[in-house]
């Protein structure tokens, strides 16, 4: 272990950032360290299931203003795994149904002598917001619709690893991609490292705009999934959609569903994927959700590793004349 | 008995069709004469050498937020912020705590406004009872009262039937209606601009058809009516081409155009800042541009600011809950010279006309000329002066301003009202 922790001693200088809020503003190199990152990490720890304590001594916050069970459990254990301490913090247990700002109540926790919040909001640019104005490091971990980054980073993990490199690899989202952070981080990664996109949905949730950052809209599901080399099926979220659009499930499911008989026309090796929680019956039926070519419990477990890769970037100890020195990184800086 | 020269400025009056450089005579809040007055004994004499004189400027669009936000804005901070814009008049919008729908709250205005002694405030009254929406308020109690117009602003006139009888009423006594344009279930939840930009920050969109839909049913029904209709912030393209053909036919409509929706589009949201959420939002390149052509030829005739001040607390909230609006009473005239006049798109007469003389006759106020006998509204602007935007000099008591730190050409340096000098840039 020690020697392993040894090739985890400083940030790599490809990696000047002490955030991480969004896939859209990072380069593709970075996108590629990170996932490499990410991979090392998976294979130091024996697939995500030791510790390597490259963290210890850091205090991450897990700053939940929605609710969440799958992701703050990974990024605390991700955390914990580097042996960093995890602080849970969620709104049910905070002030602000006292009536403070989000702001304070992360300026609350900044100055009790923490090195990095991983923070989830039902608005978009909520972490960005607090980045500007904390002096720790900011993690995205979902605002709204907007991005979901460690979301797309591992799901675009997970492909990688199945297929090596992305490029002219043809990648289907379907579903409810207004709504959906997922599709928006995988979007923006995918772009990035060279993947076809092609967006499907009814047209109430794929607006044909998104075609002019050069991705493919369909509103018919049948006729892309012969050419999808991966399909990523996102849930419905109808938590945050206005008025229905659609008029009923068993519609949507009947044109979009993604189901035994429809993986019968796919490619042979077509790559299932499903960020969860999975609504078996809308999204994707239970047949194709436990096949063979389902990587939706790999997802779970290479949502570790990339945890792991983007905690330990953002927090670990930096070469002191990187551009991102440990000077301006608070507490964060530490030797291991 | 005291007299005020103004001495040597280009003096650019649309309502006599004057542009040259000339002296301007005042006398006891009265103008006197343009041109030599060389018998005159003079009290003060201001060296208006290289400025541009104008009739004060009229905002017809602010929100001074007095009665019931007084953390936000007052009648004192608010008009002080109009003087130091160059503004001799703003008309306040009655969207208050409670609303300017009697008598009584009309006076209220009135009594601060001349406790405040700065400029001259023109009150709108509201359209509404309560601004609910449901019955007209006491339109002709608040024309006897001194309302200029009548507005439900902060919201849209939703009833239709309503909004008829309330063109029909009002042209009793030849007031406009200013109509806030919104079909609110197409921008419910809606922070920002429908388009490419809220698609990819995830943030709910609020199309351009929902204004243009209600500007489309507001023309018919003031066609019908023979009413006087006022759009207010303009925002979009097609809304500018209804305005245009509705005006080619001869319905009895104006509009007025907001500085940051001729400056800016829906790319300033992709940094979260509230400063740059108001209703209507901020939209494409393709809107500003329309906007610009609606000012070039007349199809918008107004610039007014929709001045909405906010409290920091409430505009520091996340994006979606913090509310709608951004300061425009001491960076509008700035950012008019900037973007209209220096880019040479419309010329200062045509600039003064509409931050001025249109707004005057749209209100039907003794403004917005230097006529002999006039009411000795003035501003001096220097035309060339370079200033950088700070909020935290700004007289306004919030600060949610999208332009801080920008640098902008052309400041008021004197606002005069009836003849007295009420702001001298220092």
């Amino acid at each position: 272990m020690a020697r392993a922790a040894c090739e985890f001693e400083v940030v790599p200088l490809g990696w000047a950032h002490r955030h991480l809020l969004d896939i859209e503003r990072l380069t593709s190199d970075e996108i590629r360290l990170l996932l490499d990152t990410a991979g090392r990490f998976k294979q130091a720890t024996d697939g995500c299931r030791k510790k390597i304590a490259v963290l210890s001594g850091c205090t991450i916050v897990n700053l939940f203003f929605e609710n969440s069970t799958r992701t703050r459990t990974s990024f605390a254990l991700a955390a914990r795994r580097l042996g960093a301490d995890v602080i849970d913090f969620s709104t049910s247990t905070s002030s602000l149904s006292k009536g403070e700002s989000f702001i304070d109540t992360a300026k609350n926790l900044e100055a009790m002598g923490i090195d990095a919040v991983v923070v989830r909001h039902g608005t978009p640019g909520t972490p960005h917001l607090l980045a500007q104005r904390l002096n720790v490091g900011v993690i995205n971990a979902g605002d709204g619709p907007h991005e979901h980054p460690t979301q797309g980073l591992l799901d675009i993990f997970s492909i990688r690893e199945r297929l090596g490199d992305l490029k002219g690899v043809t990648v289907g989202l379907v579903g409810d991609i207004a709504h959906s952070r997922t599709a928006r981080s995988n979007l923006w990664g995918l772009l990035k490292l060279g993947a076809n996109v092609i967006l499907c949905g009814p047209p109430t949730l794929v607006s044909q705009r998104w075609r002019e950052l050069g991705v493919e809209v369909s509103h018919d599901l049948d006729a892309i999934v012969p050419r999808c080399d991966v399909l990523n099926l996102l849930r419905i979220q109808f938590e945050r959609q206005n008025t229905r659009p659609f008029p009923s499930v068993r519609e949507y499911a009947h044109l979009y569903a993604m189901n035994g008989d429809r993986l019968k026309r796919a490619k042979k090796d077509l790559l299932i994927l499903a960020p969860g929680p999975i609504n078996r019956g809308v999204e994707v039926t239970a047949d194709v959700a436990d096949c063979p070519q389902s990587l939706i419990l790999d997802q779970v477990t290479n949502g570790l590793a990339v945890r792991m890769g983007v905690l330990w970037l953002t927090c670990g100890p930096r070469e002191s004349n990187g551009p991102d020195s440990i000077a301006t990184l608070g507490g964060a800086g530490r030797s291991i | 008995m005291s007299t005020l020269l103004i001495q040597g400025g280009r003096i650019i009056d649309p309502s006599q069709a004057i542009d040259r450089i000339d002296d301007l005579l005042v006398r006891d809040g009265i103008i006197l004469a343009i041109g030599q007055s060389s018998h005159e004994k003079v009290d003060e004499t201001i060296d208006a050498t290289g400025l541009i004189v104008t009739p004060g400027l009229i905002d017809m669009h602010v929100h001074l937020r007095e009665p019931g936000r007084e953390e936000d804005e007052t009648i004192e901070t608010g008009t002080r912020a109009a003087l130091a814009g160059g503004f001799t008049s703003v008309a306040c919008i009655p969207n208050t705590e409670p609303p300017i729908d009697t008598q009584a709250a009309v006076e209220f205005i009135h009594q601060k406004a001349v406790r405040a002694d700065t400029c001259n405030v023109f009150v709108v009254g509201c359209v509404s009872r309560n601004r609910e929406g449901k019955e007209l308020a006491e339109i002709g109690q608040l024309v006897e009262a001194g309302a200029v117009a009548f507005s439900d602003d902060g919201a849209p006139i939703y009833d239709a039937e309503l909004m008829r009888r309330a063109f029909e009423y009002c042209r009793m006594f030849d007031k406009p209606i200013f109509a806030h344009e919104e079909v609110l279930e197409l921008s419910r939840g809606g922070v920002m601009h429908e388009g490419l930009v809220s698609l990819v920050l995830g943030l709910t969109g609020m199309p351009a058809a929902a204004e243009e839909v209600m500007i489309g049913r507001d023309i018919a029904l003031a066609e019908v009516t023979g009413g006087r209709l006022h759009v207010m912030h303009v925002s979009t393209a097609r809304g500018v081409e209804l305005i245009r053909a509705a005006k080619a036919r001869g319905t009895r409509v104006t509009a007025e155009a907001c500085p940051h929706h001729f400056t800016l589009t829906d790319e300033s949201l992709r940094g979260f800042d509230s400063n740059a959420k108001m209703s209507p939002p901020l939209r494409t390149a393709v809107d500003v541009e329309a906007i610009i052509s609606g000012l070039v030829d007349g199809a918008i005739d107004c610039i007014a600011t929709d001045h909405a001040p906010h409290a920091p607390e409430k505009k520091m909230l996340e994006i979606d809950r913090a509310p709608f609006g951004i300061l425009g009473l001491e960076t509008a005239l700035g950012l008019s010279i900037t973007r209209l006049v220096a880019t040479g798109r419309i010329g200062w007469p045509r600039l003064v006309e509409a931050m001025s003389l249109l707004p005057a006759q749209i209100l039907g106020v003794t403004r917005g000329t230097l006529r002999t006998g006039a009411i000795a509204d003035i501003t001096l602007i220097n035309p060339d002066l370079s200033w950088r935007v700070d909020v935290d000099k700004f007289c306004s008591k919030s600060v949610n301003s999208p332009f801080q730190g920008w640098v902008l050409k052309g400041r008021a340096v004197f606002t005069i009202v009836a003849g007295r000098v009420k702001y001298r840039l220092g």
